[in-house]
């Protein structure tokens, strides 16, 4: 009685929480509609530019963001990555237990720190920093210098839980062997990780792509596709907050299109991750 | 080991319910305010629209709920487009809006409240003093590539602009006869405080803000500098007595003719004792009386230049 009292709630939490995505891409879909059929989405790539409040001129064209949305990404994931790691196996396998108690507290304090207080951070020290070195200062590079020092502490605690849900006796068995450390880590506990790793990593790309306020103030917001480091660029996400309360229109429809296409990245990133995920799980048991 | 899916499922439903309820709470929030008659106990009036416009009306607001205890003035902000679209929606009882009405426009119904002027603004270091028209029209084309040219530091220009709908941009560009594609800018900021932050961490930016806010800031110890514009001194008395060339008329929209608190409100907006509230916000007072413009004398007004010292 009891236990189908327990599955019936799960089961309405459960809908609820899968119920809200699907609203939510529903409203995306009915919101971006009119765009997508008088605009056509043919010109959300080709258009000669991003000047949706032109009237007659108006022009759509998202690649660049979506270009600018990706390198930022993408630039943070690979610095912040390895980074992460390397925390999770000082903190796992080197420090002593106070020293690696004391660290954990610090990520998971790096991890709650608000993003507009890291974007602040990065418009008053960061931007003009790197203006010393190349005008205008707001640019790809401080975008992507902030979204890792944000991702740094998901992937990092990832990392570590999962480092820590290696078995024992794998470890055990290692040490038998004589294995040395680095030996241990890299032919051991990272392959037994490595799903937990994904998950970790993915999970810091999700949080890069859909990160908003931090970016837009160390950006610089303008819509190029960006040949260096230096330009400046428009994310996705900055575009919808710029531009949202002020739009109108095909404008306002043009910006739900553009709330779809980062939607429809995350779920592409999911898709990829799962596949990677399972045939993982397919080699573990071909191997095991 | 479909874990990583199962941790994702799980951040995903969390962050989902969290935003269903954070627009449950905004929906209840954004409900119609009651627009009952003067002669009803207690009324809430919803105020949205302009970020330039809104400090002023929230001034305006709290003397005139001091006036009438049973008055409650709610004023958000969101841009003057928002403004329009939730007077004409019924999701506000008035709009902010910080231009004149376009031709499209006139369904509404337009109450002038106050002036405000277009400021150029450079950091305080910078060693110009002003610009003229020709030049500042230069720099956003992105013709000039260091202050050099134009007899300042040899230091390439930082062209920071506002993102596509401001009515701030709109003006801009009207006034230099500009399409928003012409203009080449280093950083795109949103509203006037980002651009002054900008200009105050960034020796070799220029950008355009709202005068009042300039002036406020500068006074406040901001390191920015106001430019003359073609040698007219950008100050709410320049834009006062029409002699600087970049000015706007803020306004108030209504979807009727006003009536009952709405139109209390909007009368007390074009009083004399309005008047002190409009200077602190370093805005420039119309002439009493000068709220209740009718459409009529708006519609003729209207196709005339923006640019021109009406507004």
């Amino acid at each position: 009685m009891v236990d189908h009292a327990w599955m019936a709630g799960l089961r309405l939490a459960a809908a609820i929480a899968g119920g809200v995505v699907l609203v939510i891409f529903g409203f995306l879909v009915l919101e971006a509609w009119p765009a997508l059929r008088s605009i056509g989405v043919g010109r959300f790539f080709t258009d000669p530019g991003w000047h949706p409040a032109g009237g007659e001129q108006a022009a759509f064209n998202l690649t660049p963001m979506l270009l600018g949305t990706l390198a930022a990404a993408i630039g943070a994931v690979l610095l912040a990555t390895p980074l992460a790691l390397a925390s999770a196996v000082f903190c796992n396998y080197y420090a002593a237990p106070a020293p690696a108690t004391l660290y954990r507290r610090l990520v998971e304090l790096l991890a709650g720190i608000p993003s507009v207080v890291y974007g602040f951070w990065g418009l008053v020290v960061l931007v003009p920093l790197i203006r010393q070195i190349e005008p205008p200062g707001a640019s790809l590079l401080a975008g992507i210098l902030v979204l890792t020092i944000m991702i740094l502490p998901t992937i990092a605690l990832t990392a570590d839980a999962a480092f820590r849900a290696v078995p024992e006796t794998y470890l055990q068995a290692a040490a038998a062997l004589g294995l040395s450390r680095p030996t241990l880590i890299g032919s051991v506990v990272l392959p037994a990780a490595r799903s937990g790793l994904s998950t970790g990593v993915m999970l810091g790309t999700g949080r890069a792509l859909g990160e908003t306020m931090a970016v837009l103030m160390v950006c610089g917001n303008v819509v190029q596709t960006p040949s260096s480091l230096f330009d400046p660029v428009r994310t996705l996400t900055a575009n919808i907050a710029l531009e949202m309360a002020y739009a109108l229109g095909d404008h306002r429809s043009a910006l739900f299109v553009t709330g779809l296409s980062l939607l429809l990245m995350v779920t592409a990133l999911v898709l990829a991750s799962d596949g990677l995920t399972r045939r993982w799980a397919v080699d573990a048991g071909g191997h095991g | 080991m479909t874990d990583s899916l199962d941790f994702l499922r799980q951040h995903l439903g969390r962050a989902a319910s969290m935003l269903l309820l954070a627009i449950l709470v905004l929906a209840s929030g954004c409900a119609p305010g009651s627009q009952t008659g003067a002669d009803s106990e207690s009324v809430k009036l919803v105020v949205t629209g302009s970020s330039t416009v809104a400090p002023l009306v929230s001034d305006l607001a709290k003397a005139f709920e001091a006036e009438h205890p049973a008055a409650r003035i709610d004023v958000q902000t969101g841009g003057s487009s928002r403004g329009m679209a939730d007077a004409r929606q019924g999701l506000a009882d008035i709009g902010m809006v910080s231009r004149s009405p376009k031709d499209d426009e006139q369904d509404l119904q337009w109450h002038a409240v106050a002036k405000d002027g277009l400021a150029v603004i450079v950091h305080a270091d910078n060693p110009l003093d002003g610009l003229s028209g020709a030049d500042v029209e230069r720099i956003y084309r992105g013709e000039i590539a260091s202050w050099q040219e134009l007899g300042g530091n040899d230091a390439p220009v930082t062209v920071v602009s506002k993102a596509e709908g401001r009515s701030t941009l709109e003006i801009f560009l009207k006034h230099f006869g500009m399409a928003s594609p012409d203009i080449q800018a280093d950083v795109v900021i949103g509203d006037n405080q980002q651009g002054i932050k900008t200009v105050a961490g960034n020796p070799d930016a220029i950008a355009y803000v709202s005068i009042g806010t300039a002036e406020f800031e500068a006074a406040q110890g901001t390191p920015i500098k106001l430019l003359t514009l073609d040698g007219v001194v950008p100050s709410t008395a320049a834009v006062r007595d029409g002699s600087y060339p970049i000015s706007r008329t803020l306004h108030l929209v209504t979807a009727q003719a006003p009536e009952g608190w709405v139109a209390e409100f909007l009368t007390f907006c074009g009083s004399t004792a309005a008047q002190p509230l409009v200077e602190g916000q370093f805005f420039v007072p119309l002439e009493a009386g000068g709220t209740l413009e009718t459409p009529g004398t708006l519609k003729a007004a209207a196709p005339a230049p923006r640019t021109s010292t009406h507004g």
